[in-house]
């Protein structure tokens, strides 16, 4: 049984970051990760990483865009932290490597983005997520006689001891199908968001709510699991992302009489309002008749400087080109609102620890909550190396001053003995294909953009007879080494109970803020709904609970762009 | 809706049994991808597939295949596309990649191959000293220039392709020189010349390659690792004088210097002038003669074979006046520059004067149009 001080399950931005933390801190430490590590869906962060590094920038400006991004959901003190910290992360990436934009003077430059009152976006072209994924790999290759990777494990469950302490972890080898317990005195999750509940999705196949779920069924609460991030432009054929750092070039969107509608909705900011505004706003356009024939907006990125784009911008004339047909420098591009980022997930604190003693969560999988009710574009990649660090160095101290843990075996033959029979299931039930296909199209078409009880009773329902169903799935592969299958089936179970709590939440928050619009409650409701809504287990049932906003010198106004 | 063929090589480690071949037919729209070819048969017919893939959007670098022959990511390839380039009577042929051990169906065996020769590499940032209290100043343009290399998503298309790699194992090979590139090229790395003397001394080095542009057809993201590999070269033999034990570098001059001067290759020159340079005594250069014994015998096949005539080995080809003062024209034009002119996916000396202002916004202003009509 592997053994370490601490265990960080996923190896995107949070969990390398976590690890570098960790093994820096002195502590033994493993990461482990059902993909190899720069496979991971931080790639697909493209536009940039917010800071207010420059010195006319203040992280105040930074932290209040951001409290008025989230709606006034945020709490205020992590996100105080997230900004004040900023800055320092980004020079301490660039010391490790990353090759970030510069200036004509040889400085760090910036891009600006969506809700931001200032450009204080750094990137790597429109590849930012990549660079920084590969070069914190970099990092973790160096360290390797420090640090322990389990590349390609898929972790089955968490594991709680009888004072209901998680000491650890079950995985899968998927190269041999072997299965193997990893203790730790601390474990911490960073294994990203589940974006795959939805169909279509900016996410990858990759992004099916593993930490979330395996969190929520040991009783680790959810929060702000309503809040689904529709991002405003994705590609019509398929969800595919189009950065924001196109609208920060300075991108238009047109419906299809040629308007640049952005002036109806946000005169001031136009396409760069936050992203719950932009995305309401071309939905809006579409259900009143004024999108293009196949429900779409217009993304004109001609007017950016040709040179410009195919220095900056230059993943995305790729996507133009291979997935639709489009030379972006020359017409525009067809897109819509798409399924991209949860805000919420595993509630945690400004250490990243979670209620379950032991359990740590950072990045898209937790929720701390920096984002609160809208993500702005650029702070993911913030968040998840922010709280990842500091998940990964509090973890690492906690640990120095822990005994040594163990699982008994007799946990790892149950989940043997589970994991066994859902590749013995008989051919009676569906494939688990198709379950998730349903799953995905009820989400996008009931708890999208514009919400209303009837539609989210649906979606409830809906979800409720799948995870009956999900129960007599049944897969084709019966062998061991790569069993992908199984490993689906087992994926389903977490896209599924995810969903449930998301379709909770929606029903729960009878108003409308940031991602949250409820055409029934179509007003913000500060008396009654500025708090959390919290979800967790009880038994089998869910449970809701609430929890207050932290709000420590931002009161919340009328939210204009 | 189109009906499209895969034909799947499959292997199955447990089955005991060798690799065979299995059809898969999927009714998709021609221009939707290999890969959703592929998982449309895995969700409806057959789960037991093996792929590794993820973001379906060519920039996880998951989902390297062969497909008709050729390294490709399943996700960026059309079907449509890779039907026309089939050989294979009207069915898309997908394949493990090369290079690199099969684990299950498509799955290859990255780490024991694409890993281990980045890790070759010291793949990671060394600066000199400890770091600024701000950030490094350098140029716009340097940063630029190794983005090319990072944009490399580590598919291993590249090295599944790679014809040195095929013959020579031990190559370290296009991705990981490229990564090598990546930090070789990035101003703030304080181990360039180490760096090079490392890679141009290994015999499976930067002097491995032959050359065969097969990596540059093969990379999905335009990172052009040969192109990288040459960049090695010339900064480790001109700006850095390393001369390395394999002769690369003279090798290469011997080359160059020769088409120079005679408007076309001189093979029976090139061994005297790679180890004794661009003199006459080079000709009586101790290496050149041991290398010239230890090449007798094809010579002699050659000769025999009538490949080349005694005289004619002996004395350079001529060709046209005109020709040559072409090829010299193109050296003066090359070597009268003050600086060597480096171009990439990202500085692609394309100037926004090359096309009249307004007119690109004029023509999207009416295609928009159009498209709303």
């Amino acid at each position: 049984m592997p053994t370490h001080d601490v265990l960080i399950i996923g190896a995107g931005l949070a969990g390398q970051r976590a690890a570098y933390a960790a093994v820096d801190a002195g502590a033994s430490t493993a990461i482990l990760s059902k993909v190899h590590p720069v496979r991971s869906h931080s790639n697909a962060a493209a536009g940039g990483i917010n800071a207010a590094l420059n010195p006319e920038d203040s992280w105040e400006s930074h932290a209040f865009d951001t409290v008025k991004g989230s709606d006034y959901l945020g709490d205020q003190d992590a996100i105080e932290i997230m900004c004040r910290q900023a800055p320092n992360e980004i020079l301490e990436l660039e010391h490790m490597g990353v090759t970030f934009h510069r200036n004509a003077e040889g400085l760090l430059g910036t891009r600006a983005f969506g809700g931001a009152s200032a450009a204080r976006t750094y990137y790597v072209a429109d590849i930012t997520g990549q660079a920084l994924l590969h070069v914190l790999y970099e990092q973790l290759l160096k360290r390797h006689e420090r640090l322990d990777r389990y590349e390609e494990w898929f972790v089955t469950s968490l594991v709680l001891d009888d004072d209901g302490r998680c000491v650890g972890a079950i995985a899968r080898d998927i190269r041999t199908g072997t299965l193997e317990t990893f203790a730790a005195k601390t474990v911490i999750l960073a294994s990203g968001g589940g974006g795959q509940v939805y169909k279509p999705t900016t996410n990858a196949l990759i992004c099916t709510a593993d930490g979330i779920a395996q969190a929520y069924r040991v009783g680790a609460p959810l929060m702000d699991m309503e809040m689904i991030q529709y991002h405003p432009t994705t590609l019509a054929e398929n969800g595919f992302l189009i950065t924001e750092g196109a609208r920060g070039e300075g991108a238009h969107l047109y419906n299809a009489d040629g308007e640049r509608f952005m002036e109806k909705y946000a005169p001031n900011k136009m396409e760069l309002a936050s992203r719950d505004v932009v995305s309401r706003a071309e939905q809006t356009e579409i259900n009143e008749g004024r999108g293009f024939p196949d429900g779409t907006i217009a993304l004109d990125i001609t007017k950016v400087p040709r040179k410009r784009i195919l220095e900056a911008l230059r993943e995305i004339v790729n996507i133009g080109r291979d997935f639709a047909g489009t030379d972006i420098t020359r017409e525009p591009i067809h897109i819509r609102p798409g399924q991209h980022y949860f805000m919420g997930g595993v509630k945690t604190d400004i250490w990243g620890r979670t209620p379950v003693p032991g359990l740590y969560a950072a990045g898209e999988v937790a929720c701390v909550s920096v984002h609160g009710g809208n993500r702005l574009g650029a702070n993911s990649l913030l968040d998840t190396l922010i709280f990842g660090r500091r998940s990964g160095e509090h973890a690492a101290e906690q640990a120095a001053t822990m005994p040594r843990v163990s699982i008994p075996q007799a946990r790892l033959n149950d989940e043997q003995r589970w994991i066994d029979s859902i590749i013995a299931r008989d051919r009676g039930g569906r494939r688990i294909s198709a379950i998730k296909e349903e799953l995905g199209q009820t989400m996008n078409e009931h708890v999208a953009v514009f919400r209303d009880q009837e539609g989210l009773d649906k979606a409830l329902e809906v979800v409720r007879r799948l995870k009956e169903e999900e129960k007599t799935a049944y897969i084709d592969d019966q062998g061991a080494v790569f069993n992908q299958d199984v490993l689906a089936a087992i994926e389903l179970g977490y896209m599924l109970g995810t969903a449930e709590t998301i379709v909770l939440g929606a029903l729960e928050r009878r108003e409308s803020r940031g991602a949250q619009y409820r055409t029934d409650y179509p007003e913000r409701n500060d008396d009654d709904w500025l708090k959390h809504i919290d979800i967790s287990r009880n038994g089998d049932e869910p449970e809701i609970e609430y929890s207050p906003v932290t709000i420590t010198q931002w009161e919340p106004q009328e939210r204009t762009y | 809706m189109p009906e499209f063929t895969l034909k799947v090589r499959r292997y199955l480690p447990e089955s005991g049994e060798a690799p065979y071949w299995q059809d898969y037919t999927v009714d998709l729209e021609g221009h939707r991808s290999v890969l959703e070819g592929i998982l449309t048969a895995k969700a409806d017919q057959d789960g037991t597939i093996g792929i590794r893939c993820s973001c379906r959007a060519a920039i996880c670098g998951s989902c390297g295949v062969r497909i008709n022959g050729r390294a490709a990511l399943a996700c960026k390839t059309h079907l449509e596309e890779a039907l026309e380039s089939s050989q294979a009577d009207g069915e898309i042929v997908v394949e493990p990649m090369g290079n690199m051990p099969v684990l299950k169906d498509l799955i290859v065996d990255m780490d024991a191959v694409h890993w281990k020769k980045i890790q070759r590499v010291t793949p990671w940032l060394l600066p000199e000293g400890p770091p600024p209290e701000r950030e490094y100043v350098v140029p716009h343009e340097a940063m630029v220039d190794v983005t090319q290399s990072m944009a490399c998503i580590q598919c291993g298309a590249c090295v599944s392709d790679c014809l040195s790699m095929e013959v020579d194992p031990d190559f370290i090979g296009p991705a990981a020189l490229a990564k090598a590139y990546r930090f070789v090229g990035d101003p703030r790395d304080g181990q360039h010349e180490e760096r090079l003397k490392d890679l141009s001394e290994d015999p499976a080095g930067v002097y491995d390659c032959t050359h065969c542009f097969n990596c540059i057809e093969a990379c999905p993201k335009g990172v052009a690792p040969m192109n990288q590999i040459m960049r090695l070269r010339r900064m480790a033999g001109d700006d850095y004088e390393i001369v390395d034990r394999n002769n690369g570098h003279r090798h290469e001059k011997a080359f160059t210097s020769l088409v120079r001067d005679n408007g076309i290759l001189w093979e029976a020159e090139l061994l005297p002038r790679s180890y004794g340079g661009d003199s006459f005594f080079g000709k009586f250069a101790p290496a050149a003669g041991l290398e010239l014994a230890d090449s007798l015998p094809s010579i002699v096949r050659a000769l025999m074979r009538r490949k080349v005539t005694p005289m004619g080995a002996l004395r350079p080809h001529k060709i046209p006046k005109e020709d040559r003062a072409q090829v010299e024209r193109i050296y003066e034009r090359v070597e009268g520059r003050d600086e060597r002119l480096e171009l990439n996916l990202y500085i692609t000396g394309f100037e926004d004067e090359d096309e009249p202002a307004g007119e690109s916004e004029s023509q999207a202003a009416a295609e928009s149009q159009g498209s709303s009509a």
